[in-house]
C-alpha cells in the first residue's frame, strides 16, 4: 500500500479553500474537452481538495492526470478510479493533463514525474482512491451540515449526497462552497470491491471521440501563432560533429528561412516542412565521425558476448547452485546450458518524434508528447539557457510512447534549434531520422544453465548481460553493479527450484544509446527464461505446459493461467505438418499471464501466425476492455519484434531507416487473438507491457514444435527454418 | 496560385506545385488530422481519398490534383460510409494511441465504397498499407464488418 503524499503534502491541500481560476484552460491545449472559455474567463469558484479534483459549481469534474496518455487508456483508468471513489457522475467528468509538477503529481513507484514500467495504475491505484473518497467525505460533511443531520445518515451516488430518511438531495455543484470549507480527511473509507460501480465494467475511453473525428492534437500538431517549420540532420556517427556545410544550394529553395548550424547537427527552418524538408536535402554537409567511427554490429556483438563470459553481479543465489550445478554423473543428469540473444531495437511511434518550442530572451514555452514533463521542463530550461521558472511545458497525447519518450533529447535539441530562431520552430524528426537517432532497446546475451533430476529441475543459473539503463537513466537504482530492471522477472522467476542463481553483467555497446523499450528488463528475461524452460520440457520428454506446471505449486495465479490457456488454445489437439504451438508462461509487471502461439513454417522458413491465446489474471481489472486490449496490441508488437525486428550498425551508422527496411507487423499477418481475463480480487497488476514480453518466447517455442528447431537468437532467422536446416 | 477543392470547400494556396498535399494540409491549411507517419508511403497515416480513392498524401503533388476532391478526416464524416465507419470505431473501441487512425479511417471507408460486404481478404488487401504500432489490427477487422452490416 502508499502512503498518498498529496493528501498530506499537497500544496493545494493547504490552500484547499477556494481556488479562483481564471486560466484554467490552459492545461488543456492540445487535448479538445468541452469546457467553455467563457466560463474559463469568468472567475470560477472551484472546490480542489488535492491536486486531482476541481469540482465547479456547475457539477463538472476536472480529473487531473498524473500519468501519460499514449494509447495504453490510462486516462480512463485513472479516471474510474477517482469518479468510483468520489461517487461521481462519470457523465460529467473531464479530465485535463498534470503540468511538469514533481512535487504534486511524482509516480510513487518511481519517485519522479513518468509514465512507464506499467505502473500507473500500480503505483496510484490506491493514492487516487484515497483522493476520491476524501472529496466524496468533504460533500457528505457539507451536506450533513446543511440539513443538521449526522454524515452516518447521508450517502452518495452519481454526484449527489442523498439522506434517505428525508429523501433530501444535493448536487455537489451545489455543495462545493460549502464543501471548500471542510478539512479532507486523511484517512477516509474505502469502497468495498463489490460495492464498485465503475471498476471492473468496461468504460468506453475518453480519448476516443477526438481520435475518431481527427480533432485530437498530438504536439506534432500544434500551431501557435507565427510557426515556422523545421527539421534537421544529426551527426549519423554518435559523438560526431559538423566539419563543413555548404548551404548555398538550400538558401536558393524558396520556403527556407534559416540554416542552424549547431556543433553535432543542422536544421533547416521553413515555412512549411516540405521547404525544411526539400532544404536539408539541399545542403551538402561534412562530417567529423568521432571516436566511433568503425562500430559496428559485429563490433558490438563481439564485445558482448566475451562480456557475457565474465561471472556477473550476484542478482539472487538460493541453495547451492555449484553443487547442483556439478552433480553431474549419468547422461540424464548432465548440465544443460545455453545462451539466447536478443538484438538492438528501434521503437518506432507512429508519431515521429517532434517538439514545439518558442525561446525568448526570457521566457520558454514548449509542446510535446512526454512520458517525462518534469525532465522536458528541466532539458528545455537548460538547452534556453533560463532558469526552471521561467519554462512552460504543455504536454499533449502521444501518438506512441513504447518508452521512446522516457527520454528528452527531443526537447533539449529541439530547444537548442530554437533558441536560434525568432519565434516559435516545430521541430519534426523525419521518419529516417527518428529511426537512426533512437535510444535503442539494448542488446542482451542471457547464458542459462540447468541440470535436472528425473523431470524436476534441480539447480538454475542465469546471467543476464547488456545495457544498464538504470545507470544512466535512474542512477540511484544502479547500485553496486545491480540494475533491478536488467534482471525483472529472471530474479524472481516464477518456477520453484531449490538451488538458483541469477546474476546481471553489464556491458554498454560502443557507440550506440540505448534506453527503455516496452517490456523493458522482462521482454528480454521472460523470453530466455521461456525459451530456457522450453528446451528443458523437451529434455525431460514432458508436456510443455505440464513441465511448467509441475514447478509451480507455490505460484497457483500462474498455474490457473496455464490451465485456461491450456483449455482455450486447443493444446494437444493434432495440427497440418510444420505447425506448432509454443507457450510461455510468466510474472511480469505483477501480472500472471499464460500464452499460446501457434504458427506454421513453410519450407521456405516463412513464419505464418495461425492463432494466439492469453489467459491473463492481472488482480482488479480496472477497465477490462482496456486490458483485452492493451494484451491484443502489446502480443501484436511482441510479434513484430520476433518476427522482424532488428536495428544494426556499420562504420557507426545505423543501417535502417524506415518502415521497408524496419518491418512491422501488418493486418494481412495477424492471426486471430483470444484474450481471456481471469476474474481477481487482487490489487491490479501492469498490463501495458505484458503482452509484448509474453508473445516473443511464445512464438520462439511455437516454431520449436513446427520445427524443430530450437532458435536461440530473435529476430527469426528463416534461413534456419528452411526444410532441412537444422541448427 | 494552385485551388484545391477540400471537403467540399474550394481552396487557394500558394505553394510550389511539387509539394506534396500532406503538408499542404497541415502546415498551410490547419488541417492537421491527416498525419506524417514515414514520407515514402510506406505506413499509410497520411491516406485521404482523392476522386473518392484512397491515396498516400505524402507523395502526392498537389500540382498534379486538378480539380479532383479531395476528402480528409475532418470531412469524412458527411459520407455515408465515413459514418459508418467512425461508429463502428467508437462501438468497438478500436483506438489506443490514435495516431494512424485517422488513416486506417480513410482507408476503411474508401474499401466500403469499393466493396460493400467486404471478406476477410479484401480487408486484408484495403488495409494491409495502414500500419497501426499499437497493434489495432483485430478491432479495425471486426469494426469494417460491423460498420459493413450497418
Amino acid at each position: 500500500m502508499h502512503d498518498n503524499p498529496w493528501l498530506k503534502n499537497s500544496p493545494n491541500l493547504s490552500r484547499r479553500a477556494f481556488l479562483e481560476m481564471s486560466g484554467a484552460a490552459a492545461f488543456l491545449f492540445g487535448f479538445s474537452v468541452p469546457l467553455r472559455t467563457t466560463r474559463a474567463a469568468t472567475k470560477v469558484l472551484t472546490f480542489a481538495p488535492n491536486a486531482f479534483i476541481r469540482i465547479d459549481r456547475q457539477g463538472e469534474i476536472t480529473l487531473i492526470m498524473p500519468q501519460v496518455e499514449m494509447g495504453q487508456g490510462v486516462y480512463t483508468s485513472i479516471s474510474m478510479i477517482l469518479a468510483e471513489e468520489l461517487d461521481a457522475d462519470w457523465s460529467l467528468v473531464r479530465v485535463e493533463h498534470a503540468p511538469a509538477d514533481e512535487n504534486l503529481y511524482a509516480n510513487p513507484d518511481l519517485g519522479f514525474q513518468v509514465t512507464g514500467d506499467s505502473t500507473s495504475i500500480r503505483a496510484f491505484w490506491q493514492p487516487l482512491r484515497l483522493a476520491g473518497a476524501a472529496a466524496r467525505a468533504c460533500f457528505i460533511e457539507a451536506a450533513a451540515h446543511s440539513w443538521g443531520v449526522s454524515t452516518a445518515e447521508c450517502r452518495t451516488e452519481n454526484s449527489q449526497v442523498i439522506h434517505d430518511q428525508s429523501g433530501r438531495t444535493l448536487d455537489y455543484g451545489a455543495l462545493v462552497s460549502r464543501a471548500a470549507t471542510v478539512t479532507p480527511p486523511k484517512a477516509p473509507p474505502l469502497k468495498e470491491p463489490g460495492a464498485f460501480r465503475l471498476i471492473g465494467r468496461s468504460q468506453k475511453r475518453l480519448d476516443t471521440p477526438d481520435k475518431v473525428y481527427g480533432k485530437t492534437v498530438y504536439a506534432i500538431d500544434v500551431l501557435p501563432p507565427g510557426v515556422k517549420f523545421a527539421t534537421h540532420a544529426a551527426s549519423p556517427v554518435v559523438g560526431g560533429t559538423v566539419a563543413h556545410v555548404d548551404d548555398r544550394r538550400a538558401k536558393a529553395i524558396p520556403g527556407v528561412r534559416q540554416i542552424v548550424v549547431l556543433d553535432d547537427l543542422v536544421a533547416v527552418v521553413g515555412d512549411h516542412m516540405w521547404a525544411a524538408k526539400c532544404g536539408l536535402a539541399a545542403l551538402d554537409i561534412t562530417w567529423n565521425d568521432g571516436p566511433n567511427a568503425e562500430v559496428s554490429s559485429d563490433l558490438i556483438w563481439s564485445r558482448l558476448r566475451s562480456a557475457s563470459l565474465r561471472d556477473g553481479v550476484v542478482a539472487k543465489e538460493v541453495g547451492d547452485v555449484k553443487r547442483a550445478l556439478s552433480a553431474a554423473g549419468e547422461s540424464s543428469n548432465e548440465v544443460v546450458t545455453a545462451a539466447y540473444e536478443l538484438p538492438l531495437l528501434a521503437h518506432a511511434c507512429m508519431e515521429p518524434l517532434n517538439c514545439t518550442v518558442h525561446v525568448t530572451p526570457t521566457s520558454a514555452e514548449a509542446w510535446i508528447g512526454t512520458q517525462v514533463m518534469e525532465r522536458v521542463h528541466v532539458a528545455v530550461a537548460k538547452a534556453a539557457g533560463l532558469p526552471e521558472s521561467q519554462v512552460t511545458v504543455h504536454n499533449h497525447l502521444l501518438g506512441g510512447g513504447f518508452g521512446r519518450k522516457l527520454e528528452a533529447d527531443m526537447a533539449y535539441t529541439a530547444a537548442r534549434i530554437a533558441k536560434q530562431v525568432e519565434g516559435p520552430v516545430k521541430v519534426v524528426w523525419t521518419r529516417e531520422e527518428d529511426m537512426r537517432h533512437d535510444i535503442y532497446r539494448p542488446a542482451y546475451r542471457d547464458l542459462l544453465w540447468a541440470r535436472l533430476e528425473g523431470d524436476r529441475i534441480v539447480g538454475w543459473k542465469h546471467r543476464v548481460s547488456g545495457s544498464s539503463v538504470n545507470a544512466r537513466f535512474l542512477p540511484r537504482v544502479f547500485q553496486k553493479g545491480m540494475d533491478p530492471d536488467s534482471v525483472a522477472s529472471a530474479q524472481d522467476i516464477p518456477y520453484d527450484i531449490p538451488n538458483l542463481r541469477v546474476e546481471f553483467n553489464r556491458e554498454e555497446p560502443p557507440g550506440v544509446n540505448t534506453g527503455f523499450w516496452r517490456g523493458v528488463g522482462p521482454n528480454n528475461n521472460v523470453f530466455s527464461l521461456e525459451s530456457f524452460i522450453e528446451e528443458l520440457a523437451h529434455k525431460a520428454g514432458k508436456d510443455s505446459i505440464a513441465f511448467r506446471r509441475a514447478h509451480l505449486d507455490k505460484t497457483p495465479r500462474l498455474q490457473a493461467a496455464l490451465d485456461l490457456v491450456r483449455e482455450k488454445s486447443g493444446w494437444g489437439t493434432p495440427l497440418p505438418t510444420r505447425c506448432g504451438r509454443g507457450v510461455a508462461a510468466q510474472i511480469s509487471f505483477a501480472s500472471f499471464i499464460a500464452t499460446v502461439v501457434e504458427c506454421e513454417v513453410d519450407k521456405a522458413g516463412e513464419v505464418k501466425l495461425r492463432r494466439v491465446t492469453s489467459a491473463v489474471d492481472t488482480g482488479i481489472a480496472v477497465n477490462p476492455d482496456t486490458v483485452i486490449a492493451q494484451l491484443q496490441g502489446g502480443l501484436i508488437f511482441g510479434l513484430t519484434a520476433g518476427l522482424y525486428g532488428e536495428i544494426t550498425l556499420k562504420n557507426g551508422r545505423v543501417q535502417q531507416s524506415n518502415f521497408h527496411d524496419y518491418r512491422m507487423l501488418r493486418i494481412d499477418q495477424v492471426p486471430p487473438i483470444d484474450v481471456h481475463l481471469i476474474k481477481s480480487g487482487e490489487a491490479p497488476g501492469g498490463i501495458g507491457e505484458a503482452g509484448v514480453t509474453a508473445s516473443i518466447p511464445a512464438l520462439r517455442n511455437a516454431i520449436y514444435a513446427a520445427t524443430g528447431v530450437a532458435l536461440r537468437r530473435m529476430p527469426v532467422d528463416r534461413n534456419l527454418l528452411t526444410t532441412g536446416a537444422r541448427t | 496560385m494552385i485551388t484545391l477543392m477540400i471537403n467540399g470547400e474550394r481552396r487557394e494556396v500558394d505553394v510550389p506545385p511539387d509539394m506534396p498535399l500532406l503538408w499542404v494540409l497541415r502546415d498551410v491549411l490547419s488541417l492537421t488530422g491527416t498525419k506524417f507517419g514515414c514520407g515514402i508511403a510506406q505506413c499509410g497515416a497520411c491516406t485521404l481519398h482523392l476522386a473518392g480513392k484512397p491515396v498516400r498524401s505524402c507523395l502526392l503533388s498537389v500540382g498534379a490534383i486538378g480539380a479532383r476532391a479531395i476528402t480528409t478526416i475532418e470531412g469524412l464524416g458527411v459520407t455515408p460510409n465515413g459514418t459508418k465507419v467512425q461508429k463502428a470505431w467508437l462501438d468497438l473501441e478500436v483506438i489506443q494511441c490514435g495516431y494512424c487512425q485517422s488513416g486506417q479511417l480513410m482507408s476503411a471507408a474508401a474499401l466500403l465504397d469499393a466493396i460493400p460486404r467486404p471478406d476477410d481478404a479484401d480487408i486484408d488487401a484495403a488495409m494491409a498499407g495502414n500500419i497501426c504500432r499499437c497493434g489495432t489490427y483485430l478491432r479495425i477487422r471486426q469494426a469494417i464488418k460491423r460498420a459493413a452490416e450497418a
